[in-house]
């Protein structure tokens, strides 16, 4: 267990800022997640931490020790690869017990610190086996394995699950959290993916453009994103966004429901929705439409869940309403909260 | 205007027919450059063809029997194994470490890369000639840098007290000089196939095995080596048959000799089947060298398939 710590890191690649000057810090054994798209520097920002890229200016600390100029192997993390990067000429054995081999550990000690791990990932039958005759899962159990055994401080995983099915990945992405919960190692793990951010984080981490756009936990993000890119970044669909003045108005799309389905009691925002298209989407409906009266005439979506079944068509307008704790208000010239 | 007319199948859609008209030129060239001299060569092994003589008379294995009974046939079978088995060790080794320069990053590889490929852009013959310039008897800048560095021509020094070396007129030296030059030759060949199987390499492995905690070696003896045995195979597979079915860098350098000391069965076969005349005892000996490649490259075959890693 272990604080990982980056002081104003930045990293430059040909005049590109991959990493912009980011502050971060983990919790001991917490799952920080680094949630952001493709290009935002949340990998050049792991690799940073593991020692495999050096950062142009700032410091990375692993319990309080600077560790910015050491190789990986000096940093006791391990790492889990998008590709897994397991040896194709090992045997699972043989890929699990690299690490310990390079460490010096004895063939007993190894193999049966092997065996604890393999067991621990249900991959104890396959010690024999080639990766090229794993499926998928497997691999990454594997993977897992082999960054386990060395009793890493800290674990990096870049992307684990973006090789697996969909089905696959809800099943491996609970595994993960169990798994994380049992060693209760530090994590930082990092994806693309909202979902799995949600799900498995303890903290999420928003990059964009090199730069931490929010840090907190997945309720805070969701519920108090801390700018337009937040906000509209997580959530499916993304928040509503509704020009009023000089601000804009913020709300999630499952807060903007027929008025008959909010309680009187709360304070609602009363908008009529003028519907153009409705999506059925397992047991919810999306319902597009052009939302006047709170701001500008804006093109919003409401998802209305299985529970509140107003009939609505396609064409009319109906009243609409958002409880008014529910919006949120952003600068409309800098996309920060007001 | 073009008539319309119901679709028809055309040539180009006639694939079974196309694919032996693409491979036609092919199977020409091997049926009348490989097949064609390859059944040649056996019946000339077992005739009394020479050059004088040109009719055809069947004699059997007499000319086997006669080749049996030449020590300087045994001597290039000999010489043929020693310089392609250490031909082919050093140009793997060298081939791997010049294949590890050329693939990293530094100002001007593209320098290197180009003076690295040299000797194997240069042809045969032209290679040879200058190093027998090297290697000269009397002007071999070779012996001058030794004597320079004091090494050789002084009383007491590393290579004798002589003003020479004599590289190709010392059996032992001859030998030597005739592998080196087969070694600087196809040394880049390897380096450039070892390139291709070390980019090849996925980086994640590399960074993985770091993060691992392997260092250097054990990242090179553990994951790049093991990930490159096949291509490593394929190029001792083509310095083995380059050096083994050579007889330019020998005929240029030596002749042959001193005293058939470097004899080699391709120089062998043509001093005894061209330059001698004696085209059945020629043939014969070049025979030898079908067999022993074909075992050669059945041999590297099956390893390569057998380290397929993916």
């Amino acid at each position: 267990m272990a604080v990982v710590e980056v002081r104003n890191l930045v990293k430059q690649f040909d005049g590109v800022r991959a990493v912009d000057g980011v502050d971060l810090a983990t919790e001991e054994g917490e799952y920080l997640v680094l949630l952001g798209p493709s290009g935002c520097g949340k990998t050049t920002l792991l690799r940073s931490i593991a020692g495999l890229e050096q950062p142009t200016a700032g410091d990375v600390l692993i319990d309080g020790h600077v560790v910015t100029g050491l190789p990986p192997r000096a940093r006791k993390v391990a790492m889990v690869f998008q590709s897994y990067a397991l040896y194709p000429h090992k045997t699972v054995l043989g890929n699990i017990v690299f690490p310990l081999r390079a460490a010096g550990m004895t063939r007993a000690d190894r193999e049966l610190k092997a065996k604890w791990a393999a067991d621990l990932l249900g991959i104890g039958h396959l010690l024999a086996r080639k990766p090229r005759q794993l499926s998928g899962g497997e691999r990454q159990r594997v993977a897992l394995a082999r960054a386990l055994v060395r009793e890493p401080h800290v674990f990096l995983l870049d992307e684990p699950l973006s090789n697996l099915d969909a089905k696959l990945r809800a099943s491996a992405r609970d595994e993960l959290k169990r798994f994380q919960q049992e060693v209760s190692t530090t994590t930082i793990y990092v994806t693309h993916d909202q979902v799995e951010a949600m799900g498995l984080g303890d903290r999420i981490a928003v990059l964009s453009h090199g730069k931490v756009r929010q840090i907190g936990k997945p309720v805070d993000v969701y519920d108090d994103p801390a700018d337009t890119f937040v906000a509209t970044f997580i959530g499916s669909p993304p928040m509503n966004l509704v020009p009023r003045d000089e601000q804009l108005v913020g709300f999630r799309p499952e807060h903007l429901l027929p008025v008959d389905a909010l309680p009187a009691t709360v304070d609602r925002e009363k908008v009529p929705l003028a519907v153009d298209r409705i999506e059925y989407l397992s047991g919810d409906r999306h319902v597009y439409g052009t939302v006047t009266g709170i701001g500008e005439a804006t093109r919003v979506v409401a998802r209305l869940p299985a529970t509140v079944d107003s009939p609505i068509s396609a064409g009319e307008t109906y009243d609409f309403a958002v409880a008014r704790h529910r919006l949120r208000f952003f600068v409309a010239a800098t996309g920060e909260r007001a | 205007m073009t008539a319309v007319g119901p679709p028809r199948r055309r040539l180009a859609d006639r694939e079974g027919t196309l694919a032996w008209l693409f491979l036609m030129p092919s199977v020409v060239y091997i049926l009348a450059l490989v097949a064609v001299p390859f059944v040649l060569a056996v019946g000339f092994a077992l005739s009394d063809v020479t050059a004088g003589d040109p009719s055809y008379d069947f004699v059997g294995f007499r000319n086997f029997d006669r080749v049996f009974d030449d020590p300087v046939f045994w001597r290039s079978l000999g010489n043929t194994f020693i310089f392609t088995g250490i031909s082919m060790v050093l140009i793997v080794v060298l081939g791997k470490i010049l294949a590890n320069i050329l693939i990293a990053d530094f100002k001007g590889k593209w320098l290197v890369r180009f003076l690295v490929l040299l000797p194997w852009t240069t042809p045969v013959t032209l290679g040879a000639i200058a190093w027998l310039w090297m290697l000269d008897s009397i002007f071999s800048p070779i012996d001058w840098l030794l004597r320079q560095l004091g090494l050789l021509g002084a009383p007491g020094a590393l290579f004798g007290a002589g003003s020479n070396m004599y590289w190709l007129g010392e059996p032992e030296l001859a030998m030597g000089s005739v592998i080196a030059v087969h070694v600087w030759r196809l040394t880049p060949l390897s380096a450039v196939i070892v390139m291709a199987g070390l980019v090849a390499i996925p980086r994640d492995l590399d960074e993985a095995a770091r993060v691992d905690g392997a260092g250097w070696w054990r990242r090179m003896f553990e994951v790049t080596i093991p990930m490159t045995l096949p291509v490593i195979a394929v190029a001792a597979l083509f310095g083995a048959i380059f050096t083994f079915t050579d007889m330019a860098v020998v005929d240029v350098l030596t002749n042959g000799g001193p005293n058939n000391a470097t004899q080699v069965l391709t120089s062998w076969a043509f001093f005894r089947g061209i330059d001698g005349g004696d085209v059945g005892q020629g043939a014969a000996v070049a025979l030898f060298l079908f067999p022993l490649l074909l075992a050669a490259a059945i041999a590297i075959l099956r390893a390569v398939r057998k380290m397929e890693v993916r």
